[in-house]
């Protein structure tokens, strides 16, 4: 994964509503794998979070849903985002996914029902909320990361 | 276990800390008994009456908007900057001043002193009576 961190250089940029959508069915899946704890729903939206934090969240199979039964019903002006805060919030996902994956794997279910619960906690804020992941935890990684 | 009690917890928690990101995000808040910001830290010289330091980082959709805006607020105002700085290329910057999120806005007088600070990307009006303000 290549993320380039500067913030004034140009990336590819993309429609903003396609990850706000993604948000959305991210956390119906993520609600169906916590009441359910059922492995493949989990494993399924990890798949999904991988594409996204690899390819870039344009690229999910969520994104194609977007692009293909939502986007042509939409109208006015398309807002525009940079792809770097979805992908680095898809790449976030990806990791409380697999946390949740291997909880589940090693019978421990406490690990997999607090990591869902992240996972659905910030997937439903940027649905409901527009959360920006990105904005609040990238420079508490970095300043505890670098000493 | 096969419970709604988890999820019920979570939706519960996110909405309640929802709530409160959006009245607090872009909201500026006054700030004292800070450091002076110097020409020879942000690397530029500050504004005859007002320097707007905002700290941005890649992963930050809000950032274009709130460069956008403050570019264009200062735009026609020759006593007022508006410098954006990387928080990552500038973490030790970024520790002395004690940002956590981006986009930061820091309003700074015309004697290097932080008057107030933005954490999220603020409205227009919010940051022209916060540069109004300063004298």
């Amino acid at each position: 994964m290549t993320l380039d961190s500067s913030p004034g250089k140009s990336s590819t940029v993309i429609d903003a509503r396609g990850p706000r959508f993604g948000a959305v069915i991210t956390t119906i899946v993520l609600a169906t794998a916590l009441v359910t704890n059922n492995l493949w729903v989990i494993v399924a939206q990890a798949i999904v979070f991988a594409i996204g934090a690899i390819k870039g969240p344009q690229f999910t199979p969520y994104a194609f849903i977007y692009k293909n039964l939502v986007k042509p019903r939409l109208k006015g002006e398309v807002p525009t985002e940079d792809v770097r805060p979805p992908q680095f919030a898809q790449t976030v996902g990806l990791l409380f996914a697999l946390t949740a994956i291997i909880g589940l794997l090693v019978g421990v279910n406490p690990i997999f029902t607090v990591a869902v619960a992240f996972a659905l906690g910030a997937a439903f804020l940027n649905a409901a909320f527009d959360f920006c992941l990105g904005c609040e935890i990238y420079l508490l990684l970095l300043r505890a990361h670098s000493k | 276990m096969k419970s709604v009690f988890p999820i019920l917890i979570v939706l519960i928690v996110a909405t309640a800390f929802g709530f409160r990101y959006k009245r607090l995000s872009g909201r500026v808040v006054a700030t004292s008994d800070k450091g002076l910001i110097t020409e020879s830290m942000i690397g530029t010289a500050l504004g005859s009456r007002a320097t707007l330091v905002q700290f941005s980082s890649a992963f930050c959709t809000p950032c274009r908007a709130t460069r956008a805006l403050l570019e264009d607020v200062t735009a026609d105002m020759s006593d007022v900057v508006h410098i954006e700085i990387d928080a990552e290329a500038n973490l030790e910057l970024v520790r002395t001043l004690d940002i956590r999120s981006t986009p930061t806005t820091l309003f700074v007088d015309r004697n290097g002193r932080e008057v107030g600070r933005a954490k999220g990307a603020p409205k227009r009006d919010q940051v022209l009576s916060a540069i109004s303000a300063i004298r």
